[in-house]
């Protein structure tokens, strides 16, 4: 298979991927902030297509989880009680992309059916996970797409200009990889009002891990800036008398797309990485929104972790997300350095 | 893990709030006495002869301390642990069993109150001694109160011994005889007696004529030059690490088969921060009794349970609730919080509030249903206290709608049709909840009143604070909506929150400190709590203090949520383990308790 054909395969399956976290209101069966007080820890159901009696049914069903008098968090499947799973239902309100107001879900039952079971407030773990994943993968993607303007901008104007500028912006920016950026961010938390919305706490986090990582992709666009404004057709290009912006526009940029993009594929998975440990910390998106951070965060408590496994559900949740970028990132490496190769030998 | 907390044994108008400072930085070990297991001769020796199974001597048991005690001194300690480590080295005149909750002859055999109630007259048991062997006569009684009493050293409890704006007087009437002189009848008698430690003349003297008294007491103080009338005295103290106390051989009971108390030779206490580390380190046998326990953890412990008894006392004194920020605003206060107080001060938006909130779900969903569902301040651990008309009536939400309405609030629906509360004038009420971010308890209950509050339209935010700047924006700054908060009374006498309900406490959390009642009702509990403070008859309390828990639940400026149970477990080996639900949980019998297998023990 061709690196093309691979790096297309990749791009869909990322694309699937993050079309279901974004109709996260469609796939999840209930609103992620609801609480079943009477189920909470239950554990993960399963889906049986074959019943007690051997029989098989069409369609999938759960059995009931009912919990044992005078327990917490025992259940007991009743094999009994069959709940038949139903598609395309009609359930919690929800928005999709936060315009679209609609109320169909992928699938849902008479009585709540928890695929990945529930947390210590009885909310449905499988639609956590999945409105979590909108909060994390935003602030991935808003944080990595600032970070890479922002050093795109900042390492092509050392790059190009060169000189005193260069100096002053890559001090700055090496000012900025020594930052503790985790203490920048609970002194700014502390200059806030103390009820900081949802809306806004989000945007300070975004804001703040976007802000602080764009010195690392500054220097490798200034790399290969300096060495691009030497190149002979730039340098043609100048003598015909181009002016710097279009230079940069025209000729410079685009030879740096290559390693913006490979950036940006892994700048991706780190930001979410971010802000699930900031959200982790209690720093991120305040409960009951809940984003992959805060799913993990009750397990800093020593009994989640030794009684409830599927609370480690949403560590996995982020595991195909990580893995698609990273192929992503080696495949578009991989890609160009085959157009250079080709490149270099066309010039020979 | 209550941080906030009335402390004091009777009257509790002493407040500590507990806030864990770092560590002291002193590096040092005490050094230890040597041997010293001969019971002193003596004729005159008056000992006590505690009922009881019979233990064995020797061995020792370890427990963790969640912070490293600020002080061994009982002049100035105010936090839990060193509450916790004092009162196993010190002694009191008279003492509340903790597991009958009623007084009993201590240092002081016998005592007579006089018929209007203004005089005490205590005797003294013959033969006591100090831990160091130095016999105690009533000269340490008179220094001890003197001490207490002195402002310069601004001991803890000094309020105690302040009954209508005068000091108790002490007067000593032969070697074995003292009488305190009272100013006014004083409701909760002798019990007003227990936890004021009797202290060595004869090591503290020239300290106090120094005027430093009050910093004496550290815990690297050499250990033969601190002294107590408890079951323990301290043998080493390594900084960060633990403390160890070791039997003091004078002490002043025996069991019933005339062996001296206590059994143990030694306690350690290690200083484990963390819950779950104390946890780890009692699975592990590292730690030989665990008290505080979340219910979370009570229950990993107890599903794994095989050398351990865990169990569960049964509803404690602890009070959760939530309030709202009542104080007087300045002029200089932002509009909204102008806005937000108008709705707090409505009785009817506070009480739909109590009225929305699920407490049952509270009990199951935090305690794991090891805990009562409360409606007024008095839990059902202490009986005899509560009033038994005051019972939760269930939620409902229907009535708290009605409320609301009818205090001029409407209901309309937000984006994706959801209930949506408006004031009057059509603005959405929204407000946050303040909590400690390090109880995870009281965090879960914000974040189920935050749900139960959203089916009436508030729309509410829970935000976790550290500790301590949270009872500094309670308390100094006043910048905050509402408020999650417990408080355990060390005591079940009512006396014990007095400055908790009286309008002019630092503990009135909703409004503390005030000059004047700034309500009627306020007013009112005020008058109260006086009156049941002289009157000597139980009943006549019973019936003040009654009325007063009537006027909070009719006015809600708290809203009582749940109270835990008193979690403990101790290792099987442990004899004599009963844990009460009075502080201390599981060493209040600290002389009784004894290693099964004590020798073996004695080696680990």
């Amino acid at each position: 298979m061709s690196t093309r054909s691979r790096l297309i395969i990749c791009v869909l399956v990322l694309g699937a991927l993050h079309l279901g976290v974004a109709c996260a209101g469609f796939f999840a069966p209930y609103d992620p902030a609801t609480q079943d007080r009477e189920h909470p820890y239950a554990p993960p159901m399963w889906l049986h297509f074959l019943d007690a009696h051997r029989g098989i049914h069409l369609r999938p069903f759960a059995y009931a989880q009912e919990s044992q008098t005078g327990s917490f968090d025992e259940y007991e499947e009743n094999r009994a009680r069959v709940i038949p799973v139903r598609f395309f239902v009609s359930g919690a309100p929800y928005r999709v992309l936060g315009v679209l107001p609609l109320r169909l879900h992928l699938f849902g039952a008479d009585v709540p059916v928890y695929l990945l079971g529930t947390d210590g407030y009885g909310r449905d773990l499988l639609s956590r996970i999945l409105f979590g994943g909108q909060v994390s993968l935003l602030a991935g993607l808003i944080g990595a797409g600032l970070t890479l303007s922002i050093g795109l901008c900042i390492g092509a104007a050392a790059g190009f200009w060169g000189g005193w500028k260069d100096e002053v912006l890559m001090r700055v920016a090496e000012l900025f990889l020594a930052l503790p950026w985790i203490y920048l961010l609970f002194a700014m938390r502390a200059f806030l009002p103390l009820a900081v919305p949802p809306v806004k706490a989000f945007l300070l986090v975004v804001v703040v891990i976007g802000a602080v990582g764009w010195a690392r992709p500054a220097r490798m666009v200034r790399g290969i800036v300096l060495s691009a404004k030497e190149r002979n057709f730039v340098r043609a290009a100048r003598g015909f008398g181009a002016t710097g912006g279009y230079l940069l526009r025209r000729h410079i940029l685009p030879e740096t797309a290559n390693v913006v993009l490979t950036q940006a594929a892994v700048l991706v998975p780190q930001f979410v990485l971010a802000e699930m440990t900031l959200s982790f910390l209690g720093l991120g998106v305040p409960e009951p929104l809940p984003s992959w951070g805060n799913l993990l965060a009750s397990l800093q408590h020593y009994n989640v972790l030794v009684s409830y496994w599927w609370m480690y559900l949403p560590a996995l949740a982020m595991v195909p997300f990580f893995l698609g970028y990273l192929v992503l990132a080696s495949l578009l490496q991989g890609s160009s350095r085959a157009t250079k190769i080709e490149v270099a030998s066309a010039g020979v | 893990m209550s941080e906030l907390r009335a402390k004091s044994a009777q009257m509790g108008a002493v407040v500590a709030l507990v806030a864990i400072l770092g560590c002291s930085l002193f590096v040092g070990r005490a050094k230890s006495f040597p041997p010293q297991h001969s019971v002193p001769a003596g004729e005159k020796e008056e000992i006590v002869r505690v009922a009881g199974e019979g233990g064995r001597r020797g061995g020792r048991i370890v427990i963790a301390l969640k912070a490293e005690p600020k002080t061994l001194n009982p002049l100035t300690a105010a936090d839990t642990p060193s509450r916790e480590v004092i009162s196993t080295m010190q002694g009191d005149l008279v003492h509340i069993n903790r597991a009958t909750q009623l007084t009993e002859p201590a240092l002081a055999k016998s005592w007579k109150i006089s018929p209007d109630g203004l005089q005490y007259t205590l005797t003294l048991r013959q033969g006591l001694k100090f831990s160091d062997g130095r016999p105690v006569d009533m000269e340490d009684v008179l220094f001890t109160f003197r001490v207490y009493l002195d402002e310069a050293v601004h001991a803890t409890q000094r309020d105690l011994l302040i009954i209508d704006g005068k000091p108790i007087t002490v007067r000593k009437v032969d070697a074995q005889t003292v009488v305190f002189q009272l100013a006014k009848p004083y409701g909760v008698g002798e019990r007003m007696f227990d936890s004021w430690s009797i202290l060595p003349r004869h090591l503290l003297e020239t300290t106090y004529k120094e005027g430093k008294l009050a910093q004496s007491g550290a815990l690297g103080t050499a250990a033969n030059q601190w002294a107590g009338l408890g079951p323990f005295r301290l043998k080493e103290y390594v900084a960060g690490q633990r403390l160890v106390l070791e039997r003091n051989p004078y002490y002043w009971k025996t069991d019933e088969q005339g062996n001296r108390l206590p059994y143990l030779d030694e306690i350690v206490f290690l200083f484990v921060p963390s819950a779950d580390a104390q946890v780890l380190r009692f699975q592990s046998g590292e730690t030989d009794m665990i008290s505080r326990l979340g219910a979370e953890n009570f229950s990993v412990l107890s599903r794994q349970a095989r050398d351990y008894t865990m169990a569960d006392a049964g509803p404690g004194l602890e009070y959760n609730f939530l309030f709202f920020n009542l104080n007087e605003l300045g002029e200089k206060a932002p509009a909204e919080m102008v806005r937000k107080q108008g709705w707090f001060r409505s009785e009817n938006f506070r009480q739909a509030v109590s009225l929305a909130i699920d407490r049952e779900a509270i009990v199951r969903l935090v305690y794991q249903g090891r805990g009562a569902a409360l409606w007024g301040p008095v839990t059902p651990g202490n009986p005899r206290w509560a009033n038994a008309a005051i019972r939760y009536p269930g939620r409902s939400l229907d009535k708290s709608r009605q409320l609301l309405a009818g205090a001029g609030f409407r209901l309309t629906n937000d984006e994706i049709g959801g209930p949506k509360l408006v004031d009057a004038e059509g603005k959405p009420v929204e407000f946050s909840i303040i909590t400690s971010s390090s109880n995870a308890d009281r965090a879960k209950m914000a974040a189920l009143i935050q749900d139960d509050l959203k089916q009436v339209g508030m729309r509410v935010q829970v935000v976790p604070l550290e500790l301590r700047s949270l009872i500094d924006r309670v308390t100094q700054t006043k910048e905050y909506d509402t408020c999650v908060l417990g408080i355990a009374s060390f005591d079940a006498d009512p006396n014990s929150d007095l400055n908790v309900w009286l309008s002019s406490g630092g503990m009135h959390l909703w409004n503390p400190s005030q000059k004047h009642a700034a309500t009627n009702w306020e007013a009112e509990i005020d008058r109260l709590m006086e009156q049941q403070l002289t009157a000597t008859n139980t009943v006549e309390r019973k019936k003040l203090y009654d009325r007063v828990q009537e006027i909070l639940v009719e006015h809600h400026p708290m809203i009582f949520l749940a109270s835990p149970d008193i979690l403990v477990g101790a290792k099987k080996g442990i004899g004599n383990f009963h844990p009460a639900v009075l502080e201390p949980y599981v060493l209040w019998n600290v002389e009784q308790l004894y290693q099964r297998n004590g020798a073996e023990n004695a080696r680990r």
